[in-house]
């Protein structure tokens, strides 16, 4: 009778995986019996109350808004800012300079390929953070003092202190114009088969139609609206410059860094993409009369792209954590305020649970961002 | 009647390679049109520009110096290097014991070049790495046969980097296969213990993971049992490790048709006995090429210990440069290490291409 129950194999795979469930949940209540012990003898006090306190620690640079009086709980969202912030941006960065590495690659022209293939090769095969050291030492070693400032463009300085670059200064009506003429050309463009039909110059000369579009719209809105932006450029003043934009040498070492080193895993994902698909397409467009910046945006692109989305988007992800790196240069993204957090309160339990559940957040918002966009492009077959 | 001969036609037909295109003269090629010449003229401008670097790195740079304050003047200080190179390759080990290291990476250089040869794979080749390993960290540590003990927190330099990257892939294998196989199961409780551990770890940034060790594990333990910062950063990188392997290995189990079970099932070959002996192996085999690509990664990897302050290569290289005599000489040292972690990350990727035509041209064995 018993050993009837045991043979049964639905007995069998439940009784199996209840074991692995109980195996599982007693590790876990183990390690949280252990950690309460431990806390107990050391005094700690487990909670998120000390998120209101203030921080009483400077952040060096910030998006957000922050100033020591500050809580540590802003002192979080600082953090979570500066994160997204160079996320963003080296993602954007890295995709087109990757785009500009995967064509060269592919170029016919051998001294072009020969330098992007160099690129890659030698860019991917070095850690990430030693990249971010390098260009951080260069930047504080080799550059001058601000006095002597490198000047290799009109309006950029580098120097030991920094990169000034010029800055474009807008006020909010400048901001409302730039979103007004984003809608109104964007909403223009997409009527247009409406108002002039298909076929027109503005489909032979799609280009050309949309920049004078634009400029259209630009100025109309401009003249309207009569906003105030300044370009402004650094000037040296006594010892340090004014005016312009500064970009911190961590902040500069960590951009350059991290979008080289991405920007060659994208180039690579681009360039395999494109290879991908198959020679018959290509053929196909020119025996169909296409030409061959045709054939490359009409065919050859949209049947790439479904085979880049997938490997583009762990390559976003890895790249969002890879900007936990930043630490080891001293810029303040999460990572960097987390580890001041931990040493100000001993909140430690808090502080990384916080840390792993802010990733873990952005990484399945970029997933399913990605996993969209994928829906989006995907083959639509006739079944 | 008479006999038609068709060998001598058949014999014509032979395969032929098609005639190679015509070569184009350099001139064409380079500025036979504006694209090409405009290539042309920007990459060379990009290559012009590179020029001081290549001064400040071989024409300027001094290569020996008795007198470390003038190795600053223009270029490179490669002195430096040269004399800090011990320091940076086995960071604080006891000067007098560092044949020790250099035989672990005799060993582990032995070893992988053993491994290189797809025939020599199975179970007496992973038998050997076992006992290699174990004969590395007793050559290590030391404290038996006479060898002077050394504790983990002076052990540094490239053997950490080395040993870091094989124990934590070595290591993080078993636990793989055995969440891929759990990711791949029928039954729901296994199937979403493995998702949640691969898609958790896979979802942190490996700081996380190394803050979650060095900082949290001691909390998670018992009061007596305590790990050193380098086994906890081992074990923070083998978690790590383990969950990027089984996607790979995941990907491989996809590969493998279901035929193959269905024959053993035929055949009455018991559940888990088809697993181990028929799928596995094939599973393993197909995604060789891509576990060469894992290794990198974490080759790559391991520099990250220096956040948690584990005396890698990267640390002691850093390390070295903070040396007041010298002129603050970081961007050398960081050369320096990047072209050693080339190297490495270089001749893997190349031994794992070389594999993937072996795969694509035959069977292993």
């Amino acid at each position: 009778m018993i050993s009837a129950v045991l043979d049964n194999r639905r007995f069998r795979s439940w009784g199996g995986q209840i074991l692995l469930l109980g195996g599982f949940a007693a590790l876990l209540l183990w390690l949280v019996n252990n950690t309460v012990t431990n806390l107990d003898a050391r005094g700690i006090k487990v909670g998120f109350d000390f998120l209101w306190r203030q921080a009483n620690f400077p952040i060096s640079e910030s998006v957000l808004p922050y100033n020591p009086s500050d809580t540590f709980l802003w002192a979080y969202v600082t953090g979570v800012g500066n994160t997204l912030a160079i996320s963003v941006l080296a993602i954007f960065l890295s995709t087109a300079l990757g785009l500009l590495v995967g064509l060269a690659r592919r170029s016919k022209h051998p001294l072009t390929s020969g330098v992007a293939g160099v690129f890659v090769t030698t860019m991917r095969n070095m850690p990430l953070i030693v990249h971010l050291l390098f260009w951080y030492a260069l930047a504080t070693t080799a550059l001058p003092a601000p006095r002597e400032a490198y000047n290799p463009l009109p309006g950029v300085f580098l120097s030991l202190r920094g990169f000034y670059i010029p800055a474009l200064e807008l006020d909010a009506t400048a901001w409302v114009v730039i979103c007004l003429v984003i809608a109104v050309t964007w909403g223009a463009w997409r009527l247009r088969h409406h108002v002039f039909g298909t076929g027109r110059w503005h489909d032979r000369h799609p280009v050309l139609a949309l920049s004078g579009l634009t400029a259209a719209v630009s100025l109309g809105a401009a003249l309207l609206l009569q906003p105030d932006a300044v370009v402004s450029f650094p000037e040296m003043r006594g010892f340090n410059f004014t005016g312009g934009l500064r970009l911190s040498p961590e902040f500069a070492a960590l951009m350059l860094g991290l979008v080289i080193y991405t920007s060659a895993f994208i180039g690579e994902i681009i360039r395999g993409g494109i290879d991908a698909v198959s020679i018959g397409q290509w053929e196909a467009g020119r025996a169909i009369g296409l030409s061959e910046r045709h054939t490359l945006t009409k065919i050859i692109i949209p049947q790439a792209l479904r085979i880049i989305i997938p490997p583009m988007t762990s390559q976003y992800l890895s790249t969002v954590k890879n900007t936990t790196l930043a630490l080891a240069v001293g810029y303040p993204e999460l990572g960097l305020v987390v580890g001041t957090v931990i040493n100000q309160t001993g909140q430690a339990i808090e502080s990384i649970g916080l840390l792993l559940g802010i990733f873990l957040t952005i990484s399945i918002a970029v997933s399913l961002f990605m996993n969209w966009y994928n829906a989006h492009v995907a083959l639509v077959e006739a079944r | 009647m008479t006999v038609i001969d068709l060998a001598p036609t058949v014999a014509h037909i032979e395969p032929s390679a098609p005639p190679r295109p015509p070569r184009k003269p350099i001139l064409q090629l380079f500025f036979g049109d504006v694209m090409a010449s405009v290539l042309t003229v920007t990459t060379g401008f990009l290559l012009i520009l590179m020029i001081p670097a290549l001064n400040w790195a071989v024409l300027d740079a001094v290569w020996a110096t008795d007198d470390p304050s003038t190795c600053r003047d223009r270029g490179a200080c490669w002195a430096f290097i040269a004399a800090k190179f011990r320091f940076i390759i086995f960071g604080v080990y006891p000067p007098d014991e560092q044949w020790r290291p250099l035989l672990v990476m005799g060993l582990i250089l032995a070893m992988a070049l053993v491994s290189l040869s797809p025939r020599l794979w199975g179970q007496r080749l992973i038998a050997a790495w076992i006992a290699s390993v174990a004969v590395m960290l007793t050559l290590m540590w030391g404290g038996v046969l006479g060898l002077t003990p050394v504790p983990t927190s002076s052990w540094g330099g490239l053997p950490v980097t080395l040993l870091l990257a094989l124990l934590s892939l070595g290591l993080g294998l078993p636990f793989a296969v055995f969440l891929a196989l759990g990711r791949r199961s029928s039954l729901p409780i296994p199937r979403m213990l493995s998702l949640m551990t691969i898609e958790l770890v896979r979802g942190l940034p490996l700081v996380g993971l190394l803050f979650v060790a060095s900082i949290l594990l001691p909390l998670l333990l018992p009061a007596g049992w305590s790990i050193d910062k380098l086994g906890r950063t081992l074990a923070a990188l083998t978690v790590f490790a383990a969950a990027y392997l089984a996607e790979v290995i995941r990907g491989g189990l996809q590969g493998v048709s279901a035929g193959q079970i269905e024959a053993a099932k035929a055949l009455g070959i018991p559940g888990w006995k088809a697993v181990w002996h028929i799928v596995l192996p094939q599973a393993l085999q197909k995604v060789i090429p891509p576990l060469t690509n894992t290794a990198i990664v974490m080759v790559k990897n391991t520099s990250l210990v220096l956040i948690v302050g584990v005396f890698d290569m990267l640390s002691a290289a850093r390390v070295a440069a903070t040396d007041p005599v010298w002129p603050a000489p970081y961007v050398e040292s960081y050369v320096f290490v990047a072209l050693i972690y080339f190297l490495i990350c270089f001749g893997i990727s190349n031994y794992s291409r070389w594999l993937e035509i072996r795969v694509q041209s035959r069977s292993y064995r």
